[in-house]
């Protein structure tokens, strides 16, 4: 029985639960439900419970441990020499017999010995499955039939629903934290294997970043070098041209939009230029790539000026371009909170609205603006897909826009992406990438976070 | 200020008047005033002409490869050829189709002879029209020992010829269309047996290696996948979280520690958490690469901040004068919050989700880390089959070296883009229909 199927008898065994909980406590008072402690929907509610979240607790813990032990069975059946090969290849012929199972291999290209295995391995897993069905859904009736027995005149049923239900919102709450642990614990320990074979002192500040390494150890060729400096050079350039285009052009948006426009033109501009943000970066990257990266380097080449036709500038003006809305509305935001007192007191002055701006305004605003360019380098330093469409792979050491450069996301996803054993150091190399990319947004957003939060109260 | 009695006082001292320097810096400080006005116009301007430069530069790519040329070709078929052991549906199935069309090339241009010719004629015809006719028999025997006239895609350079982004002119040592083909397709058009017509396939096939047999079926039910699953995990977790850290949540470093990790969660690039997916999912926990499962595990996590905060948000909106009703009323604080409170703030809530699901649908660069970027042709119908997501056709497609995969490219891209613009555009009217103001 496929577990799916399993999951609609226990949704079907909650309904009943449901009904059950419900009659007997209607019955324990015969029919005087006023006479109850709880309403009888809540009776129903814990003895539905019961049902359910035993028997799926022992689902789980089942399908967690069946693949283990499913492998531990079948190799104890494979031939003698099978037994005694190295793990990893050991691995590859367990590999082998799963796809036969799952069907993504013909069944006839196969040995006979992979054959009897893959039989015995879906045997084992019909029989498993079967078992699954069994103690689940009788541990499900056990677990109602018992509740059922505990309902009284008096049984608390609303406070016992009522602590399952707040259980399970706590649970949901801790999933950030366990997500954060997750992303830490992962990216570390590869980070660590990477730190074994490599010295943390070369990868930070190494020049030369070449991460093929050869595939035999008697092979002629590069031994891979990972020095990550070029990559750290060429994520701070393309962020700094994406700044330069961002920062005026959504900084001078938010100010016209906070201080001079009319309502109605706010209220259809500040929209549309959001619709900027939710475009999908694969979109702008082909953008850059067949339109902007071209025609650069084009008008390069009329001036006399030669133009790599993957540069950093095509790449850094479209991401720029993207960032524009966060600059402009997380500014706007901070714009209007400068109390109105501040600029009546201006205006009473005899300053103009444009001085209002440039000298009252923008001071008080300034570290709130700090914290939202901030927040938009953070955004430009981890953004992947416009660069890996655009900026090209060669790691170049070099602060000219005109050619091709590289980033940290960049070599993430061509270290990753295809098929790789997954202890070579160029893989691992891309875990301390991230480690890197993970510790410097994550400081960058804590200290932007900081400035505006303290910003805030000062007005508050 | 204009008073003129003032202004004569003040020249009786003899000094230069304030009044005086105002007036003269005035016509400056006006002028300051305007260009700085000015630069916030240009500003706003600037983005808009951005985004109006991007649209149209992607539907001006893209709107050839909804139509698709196509040859009309008289098709025999014949019986002895496709089944000449009369095994049934299993030897059609196997049959060479191609063959056929090759035939009725011949039968259609009988003067040419010459091997590298023939190749040439065929090699109009797309590559994969033999699986349509396939398909045709397979769907309709009763076709067999016909002639049928049949609308076939021909290959993606005619096609490129024929929405001219081949030039006719150039040298034919560098065009990849060369003079006999010009010649049969000029023959061809004249008969009006080549056409352009409604490009069918482009929806109803999955990804290929020949761009007028690619499709983006097979993306689109791997994006649909993917988002079902992500909405099914992220909404009920999202608004668990969200109630109660906002409704019961004592203030303690527990909960502060919560609020913390979210809000940065929220920040984090979004790669990283593709990192997170292929060590944990992928080599921990060893779920299936390439999979909508392990897709939408991953973009739950990534949305969950953006639903949590939003959920937040207008939980906070609804006013405590309903909360202290229910409450005086005798209703537990759950009953309170399910029966009063979440209903008004269900609109809210759900803006926020399909704000995070449309963000959710666009998001490339996790997906790439955890291998669903194989090149799949079958449709995926299961969470748990190798499948691809629109954005990462898009990349794929971006990456192919034939001209013709660039106008796929970017219909591809503007089929994404309505399918954001909907969702955004449904997003705003349920905050317009039913947000409320206490």
């Amino acid at each position: 029985m496929s577990p799916s199927i399993l999951l609609i008898l226990l949704l079907i065994l909650a309904y009943v639960g449901f009904y059950a909980g419900k009659k007997r406590a209607v019955g324990c008072v015969e029919g005087k439900v006023k006479f109850l402690h709880s309403l009888p929907g809540f009776y129903g509610f814990y003895v539905s419970l019961w049902s359910v979240i035993p028997a799926l607790l022992i689902t789980l813990i089942w399908l967690i441990v069946e693949p283990v032990w499913m492998t531990q069975a079948v190799t104890a059946q494979l031939p003698e020499e099978m037994i005694n090969l190295p793990p990893e290849r050991l691995n590859l012929v367990l590999n082998d017999i799963r796809n036969v199972v799952n069907g993504s291999t013909l069944a006839t290209q196969s040995d006979s010995v992979i054959l009897d295995a893959a039989s015995h391995y879906e045997s084992l897993q019909s029989l498993s499955h079967w078992l699954m069905a069994i103690v689940t859904i009788g541990l499900s009736m056990a677990c109602m039939w018992i509740s059922c027995q505990r309902i009284h005149q008096h049984y608390r049923a609303r406070n016992a629903v009522e602590k399952a239900v707040t259980g399970g919102m706590v649970i949901c709450s801790t999933i950030a934290i366990f997500t954060t642990l997750g992303i830490v614990s992962s990216v570390a320990y590869e980070s660590f294997l990477f730190f074994q074979s490599v010295p943390v002192f070369d990868f930070l500040f190494g020049l030369d970043w070449s991460p093929q390494t050869a595939m035999r150890s008697d092979q002629v060729g590069s031994s891979g070098a990972f020095g990550a400096i070029p990559l750290f050079t060429g994520t701070l350039l393309v962020s700094l041209i994406a700044m330069l285009v961002a920062v005026p052009i959504g900084l001078m948006s938010a100010i016209y939009l906070s201080e001079f426009a009319g309502p109605t033109f706010r209220a259809t501009a500040k929209p549309t230029l959001e619709i900027l943000a939710g475009i999908p970066t694969v979109v702008y990257g082909f953008f850059a790539a067949l339109t902007v990266a071209p025609f650069i380097r084009e008008t390069g080449e009329a001036m006399g000026l030669s133009v790599s036709s993957e540069s950093a500038l095509a790449a850094g003006l479209v991401m720029g371009v993207m960032i524009i809305p966060f600059v402009s509305s997380l500014s706007d935001d901070v714009i209007n909170a400068v109390p109105q007192s501040l600029r009546d007191g201006a205006y009473a002055l005899g300053a103009t609205q444009a001085e209002t701006i440039k000298q009252i305004i923008f001071p008080a605003a300034l570290p709130g603006i700090v914290g939202s360019i901030l927040l938009a380098v953070s955004r430009a330093i981890g953004e992947t897909m416009i660069l890996v469409m655009a900026a090209g792979l060669s790691a170049n050491l070099t602060f000219n826009p005109f050619e091709a450069v590289t980033t940290v996301t960049v070599q993430i996803v061509t270290l990753l992406v295809g098929d790789q054993e997954f202890d070579s150091p160029k893989t691992l190399a891309a875990f301390a990438l991230g480690l890197v990319l993970f510790v410097v947004t994550l400081m960058l957003n804590v200290f932007a976070l900081y400035i505006v939060r303290k910003y805030r109260e000062q007005y508050e | 200020m204009n008073n003129p009695a003032t202004s004569a006082d003040l020249r009786a001292d003899n000094k230069a008047s304030t009044f005086d320097i105002v007036q003269k810096s005035l016509a400056k400080r006006r002028s300051a005033e305007r260009r700085f006005k000015a630069y916030g116009l240009t500003g706003i301007m600037l983005g808009l002409m951005f985004l109006l430069v991007l649209f149209t530069s992607i539907i001006g790519k893209g709107y050839t490869a909804f139509v698709q040329t196509q040859v009309k070709l008289d098709i025999y078929f014949d019986a002895e050829w496709l089944d000449p052991e009369h095994g049934g549906d299993d030897s059609l199935a196997k049959a060479d189709y191609n063959g056929l069309i090759k035939k009725s090339l011949s039968t259609a241009f009988p003067e040419v002879t010459e091997r590298r010719d023939k190749r040439d004629l065929y090699a109009m015809v797309s590559s994969g029209a033999g699986f349509l006719l396939r398909e045709m028999v397979v769907t309709d025997k009763s076709l067999l020992g016909k002639t049928v006239p049949v609308w076939l895609p021909a290959d993606d350079d005619i096609d490129m010829l024929m929405k001219g982004h081949i030039d006719r002119e150039q040298d034919q040592a560098n065009r990849r269309v060369n003079d006999k083909q010009l010649a049969w397709i000029d023959r061809l058009s004249q008969e009006a047996r080549i056409e352009k017509h409604f490009n069918a396939l482009f929806f109803t096939a999955g990804d290929s290696r020949e761009p007028e047999m690619a499709g983006i079926r097979g993306a689109l039910m791997g994006s649909l996948l993917t988002l079902i699953g992500t909405f099914l995990l992220s909404f009920p977790i999202g608004v668990a979280t969200a109630v109660y850290l906002e409704e019961f949540a004592p203030i303690n470093k527990f909960t502060d520690f919560i609020e913390v990790n979210i809000n940065n969660l929220a920040a984090v690039p979004s790669i990283v958490f593709g990192l997170l997916g292929l060590a944990m999912f992928i080599n921990f926990f060893g779920l299936p690469r390439s999979t909508p499962i392990i897709g939408c595990l991953v973009l739950t996590l990534m949305t969950l901040p953006t639903i949590i905060i939003a959920g937040r948000a207008s939980l906070k909106s609804v006013p405590p004068s309903i909360r202290e009703a229910a409450l005086g009323m005798g209703a537990s604080k759950l009953q309170t919050i399910t029966h009063h409170v979440l209903p008004l703030a269900m609109p809210g809530m759900m803006t926020g989700s399909i704000i995070g699901m449309a963000r959710a649908l666009g998001e490339t660069a996790p997906l790439l880390m955890i291998g669903m970027v194989a090149f799949i042709v079958d449709v995926p119908t299961s969470f748990t089959q190798p499948s691809t997501v629109l954005p990462v056709q898009i990349y794929l497609w971006a990456d192919s070296p034939e001209r013709a995969f660039v106008e796929r490219t970017s219909a591809a891209i503007m089929v994404l883009l309505f399918f954001l613009i909907s969702m955004n555009g449904l997003a705003v009217y349920l905050r317009r229909r039913y947000e409320r103001r206490w």
